[in-house]
């Protein structure tokens, strides 16, 4: 029983994780390390751990593959009690990725890969093709990398065959313990956009555990904020937190600047583009000029053949000209529709037009995003996430997390 | 002196066939009692400083006292050479084995055991591949010096070239006297150099690529 339908309805290869009252008491300590969590993690989602250091979330992720022996509670995967098979079986069946992929040195990249199968048993042609599909997955050549060793690849490069090795025998879970923490900020954003695309793939249930919450914002389905002692200070969508945090905590967790945290939740595909008075280059342009004066347009984008947009002149700019021209189409600043609302703003601050044209795939026009949309945007989605806060306070007493629908859920399309 | 190594040529070739054959067996023996020894310090690691110090103390003994120590044991014979050589063996090898293992990174180790592996799995996977090349070190230096040792434990009519050193010495002034310790020592030596030489391809074969510096 799979709840929990992300997103883009991707297939789902994961499993609900359930934690019910999970504790974890060290000897000789006086407060427990994790004083009973309890939390469903929907199938093919992903959930991200964050808190400062200290507060658990490390123990409690290590404690869904028993690492550490909870000391009370029970945890489910897929409604199974994980204590029902042997810890090291168990394991195999999960992925763990830990911080700079922790690669094996002395095994090549393909050996590293094919530990998790190769003690599964399987063949070593399987292994070899599963070996060559996932560094193709994480965006390395197998030809070029299946046979090198650690420590001749980059850190960004030993990080993608850590979640490649992650991934190796398709586990329905995979943990990840800050699994970027160890490259710099340039390659660990690509990381992230390509685990979260990874992500749209396979349809993983993933729990990470980061103390970064830009990286819980980008990456979480849901983010799971945890105090000390590892309770929970909030678990809900990362654009309902940034709406209405639930206490001081995590209001200052999040800290300052949290609608503009907001910009990079959301994709531009997600809002409304306007659809300006456009002409194809060769066009006659009178009618042009007239289809723009009656659609009250002060300016014309104008597309060449293939769809691409190639000028935005304004109508004063046309008026004495016989013919549509083109110009060429680098000089053209244009928006790709998985921008964040973060990117678009820039691009339009930095535009004669402050607004901007939106290209998919092969550059192709889609329209054209204005200032006003965008603001119009994020006062709504603020507006909507505190209610569906507010709805959900009121009613507690159905504890589950059943989605309250989150507004900007589409942002991550 | 290349008469007397001529009349003798094939008893000194055999001599030194039978040293380093001692050596040979008595490192292997002393190298996995040693790898296992040190397996059980990394686990319990207030044992650490133990290891230490037994090695350290054991290294002072003179090999002549350890032979004539082991004498009323173990009587006059190969057995007594061969327990003398694999004592000082393995005494390199466990302080180098105790070394590389505990220099295994703890992460690699977690990372192992999250992925599913048995304790022996990661102990032949990973621990014992990582700490390997400070091992091979350990078992080389440790080949070195027991050629040396093996000579002494000659004494007790063990086998190899150390015969001929002490039959110099006891007829020392005699015609033959110098030949006989020459033969002896150079002999060393030359095997000692031969077995330096193998140790050194064995581990171009048995170090991973991934780790060799």
């Amino acid at each position: 029983m799979t709840q929990g339908t992300p997103s883009q309805g991707q297939s789902v290869s994961g499993a609900e994780l359930r934690l019910d009252q999970v504790v974890k008491r060290y000897p000789g300590q006086k407060v427990p390390a994790v004083q009973s969590l309890s939390l469903t993690i929907p199938a093919g989602e992903i959930v991200a751990f964050v808190g400062p250091s200290g507060c658990g979330k490390t123990t409690s992720l290590k404690m869904i593959n028993r690492l550490i022996e909870p000391t009370s509670g029970t945890i489910l995967i897929d409604g199974n009690d994980i204590r029902q098979e042997s810890a090291t079986s168990l394991r195999r069946k999960i992925g763990y990725v830990i911080q700079g992929g922790s690669l094996f040195p002395h095994m090549t990249v393909a050996t590293n890969v094919g530990v998790v199968p190769k003690m599964l048993g399987w063949d070593a042609a399987r292994i070899a093709e599963r070996t060559d599909e996932l560094l193709d997955l994480v965006g390395l050549d197998p030809d070029r990398y299946r046979d090198r060793y650690p420590r001749e690849l980059s850190g960004g490069q030993q990080q993608r065959v850590g979640v490649a090795r992650g991934l190796a025998a398709d586990p329905p879970v995979i943990l990840m313990d800050e699994p970027f923490g160890a490259v710099d900020p340039i390659t660990r954003q690509r990381l992230q956009d390509e685990l979260i695309s990874i992500q749209r793939e396979l349809g993983k249930t993933i729990v990470c555990v980061t103390h970064d919450i830009d990286e819980a914002i980008k990456l979480g389905d849901r983010i799971l904020i945890l105090q000390e002692g590892a309770r929970i200070a909030q678990y809900d969508t990362p654009e309902n937190i940034l709406a209405a945090p639930a206490n001081d905590f995590v209001a200052d967790f999040v800290g300052a600047g949290s609608t503009l945290k907001q910009l990079s939740l959301t994709r531009v595909r997600s809002l409304d583009l306007n659809q300006p008075t456009t002409a194809r280059v060769g066009e006659e342009m009178g009618p042009v000029l007239a289809r723009a004066e009656a659609a009250g347009d002060d300016e014309v984008v104008i597309l060449d053949d293939r769809d691409r947009p190639v000028a935005w002149p304004w109508l004063r700019q046309m008026r004495n000209k016989t013919k549509v021209i083109g110009e060429p189409r680098e000089n053209l600043v244009t928006l790709d529709e998985a921008a964040t609302l973060n990117d678009a703003l820039d691009t339009m601050l930095t535009a004669a037009h402050s607004k901007a044209i939106v290209t998919g795939d092969r550059d192709r026009y889609l329209g054209v995003l204005d200032f006003e949309t965008v603001t119009e945007h994020m006062r709504s989605a603020e507006r909507e996430a505190a209610e569906n806060v507010e709805n959900a306070e009121k009613a507690e007493s159905a504890e589950s997390i059943e989605d309250p629908a989150p507004t900007g859920e589409a942002g991550h399309g | 002196m290349w008469e007397f190594i001529r009349e003798r040529w094939d008893l000194i070739g055999y001599n030194a066939l039978q040293h380093a054959n001692l050596v040979f067996q008595a490192v292997l023996v002393a190298t996995v009692v040693a790898v296992a020894l040190a397996v059980v310090v990394n686990k319990f690691r207030f044992l650490d400083p133990v290891a230490n110090t037994l090695s350290a103390i054991g290294l002072t003994i003179p090999s002549f006292a350890l032979v004539g120590l082991l004498l009323p044991l173990t009587k006059i014979g190969a057995m007594t050479a061969f327990i003398c050589v694999a004592f000082y063996a393995a005494l390199p090898i466990l302080r180098n084995a105790v070394v590389g293992f505990s220099q295994v990174d703890e992460t690699l180790i977690e990372s192992a055991r999250g992925m599913g592996m048995t304790e022996l799995g990661i102990l032949l996977r990973v621990r014992l591949p990582l700490a390997w090349p400070v091992i091979h070190a350990g078992v080389r230096t440790s080949v070195q010096m027991s050629m040396g040792v093996a000579a002494i434990a000659a004494y007790v009519l063990g086998p190899g070239l150390g015969g001929y050193i002490f039959t110099g010495l006891s007829q020392a002034g005699g015609a033959n006297a110098v030949n006989y310790a020459v033969v002896g020592t150079v002999g060393i030596v030359i095997v000692a150099l031969i077995a330096d030489l193998l140790m050194l391809l064995l581990g171009r074969a048995t170090i991973s690529k991934g780790i060799r510096t």
